[in-house]
């Protein structure tokens, strides 16, 4: 558990170091993510005993974590609440286009991929 | 009246220490995640919207800022970035679904992103919001940090966008349930897709509760769209005039 947890934040500080040296808009922890993700294709393959007690660590653990995402959204969120006001007067017309272009944003990019996804389906098929 | 002053007293001290406003969270987002699966998961029981009402009506109720507040519960917020980073393991089991569909990915991530990104200055000019606001709301569809880095480039306001991004993820993770079904989409790779890309964090966790291959899609289009809006956004203000 604590390996695990230490190689997260590891590539986390990684991340963040990253984003700050080469002063990209991208935050730490997704630079940390990707790098993660590499070391892992890179290391599928590994024989090596501690490579891969490691690997199956980080996997019980990153388990664990993604069960309680929407916990983690919790104190940012009491924020809105607590700062509403800094809507002033609009209010009414920020919550009405942030409802109706996030809910045609997923219908249209839902529409749009299952739409690609048929497509190459009817292709397989072909062949 | 003594034990009264004495009850006062420990509150005094209590509200000051980081402990009960870790466990008063804890505690609210339990009850909101009971109401969650006792409602077999329906979208509008969302848990973070229960637990952020919650814990809001206690902060009001007892008149304590939400600077108190957030010194104590930093320490939830502060494993955001380490969950984020940990959303590669998820993502890594998927790869062989991800290389197979990375044609119809790119695509829905190009499309999908622009399509947020005007979708919201097209409502937002219609509405004849103050530009500030509407340069605030534009990268409102990815995380937060990024969302927020956009709109300070951009001349949004950083704070304002940070609200605007997290009442996204809510309406996305509560709302896009009944768009899917009413579009009759029923490829879960596309479902948990449209969701990460739409509302970034919340949307995710709320796939990830769902459909373990919606959960996965919708890790990867949070990354990808923070990177592709990242991109776009300032590439088009050097396109358009807005």
């Amino acid at each position: 558990m604590l390996k695990s947890i230490f190689i997260i934040f590891l590539f986390q500080l990684i991340g963040e170091s990253v984003q700050k040296y080469f002063e990209l808009t991208i935050p730490g922890p997704v630079i940390g993510l990707i790098l993660l993700l590499i070391s892992f294709i890179l290391l599928k393959n590994s024989k090596n005993i501690f490579v891969n007690k490691a690997k199956n660590e980080i996997v019980s653990t990153a388990t664990h974590i993604s069960n309680y995402l929407s916990l983690l959204f919790v104190p940012i969120g009491v924020g809105v609440v607590m700062h509403l006001s800094y809507l002033e007067k609009n209010y009414i017309e920020v919550l009405g286009v942030i409802f109706f272009s996030t809910i045609l944003t997923i219908g249209f990019t839902a529409l749009v991929m299952e739409a690609i996804n048929n497509r190459f389906k009817k292709n397989d098929r072909k062949k | 009246m003594i034990e009264k002053n004495k009850l006062y007293n420990i509150w005094v001290y209590l509200q000051a220490e980081p402990l009960f406003w870790l466990t008063l969270t804890i505690g609210a987002f339990l009850i909101g995640d009971y109401f969650y699966k006792k409602s077999k998961l329906n979208p509008l029981v969302n848990p973070v919207a229960i637990s952020i009402l919650i814990v809001s009506g206690v902060l009001i109720g007892t008149d304590v800022s939400y600077e108190r507040y957030f010194n104590g519960a930093k320490f939830i917020h502060f494993m955001l970035g380490p969950a984020t980073v940990a959303l590669a393991i998820p993502i890594y089991k998927q790869i062989h679904l991800i290389k197979k569909e990375s044609g119809s990915i790119f695509i829905s991530l190009v499309l999908g992103s622009l399509f947020a990104i005007f979708s919201t200055y097209f409502f937002a000019k219609l509405m004849n919001l103050d530009l500030e606001i509407i340069y605030s709301m534009m990268p409102r569809s990815v995380t937060a940090p990024i969302a927020m880095g956009i709109s300070e480039l951009i001349g949004g306001v950083p704070s304002l966008t940070a609200i605007i991004t997290i009442i996204t993820g809510i309406v996305g993770a509560s709302f896009g349930t009944f768009a899917l079904d009413v579009l009759r989409v029923k490829d879960m790779t596309a479902r948990g897709f449209a969701f990460g890309l739409a509302s970034h964090g919340i949307g995710t966790a709320r796939a990830m509760s769902k459909n373990k291959t919606a959960g996965v899609f919708a890790a990867l289009a949070l990354g990808l769209s923070g990177i592709a809006t990242s991109i776009l956004i300032p590439l088009l203000f050097k396109l358009i005039n807005f």
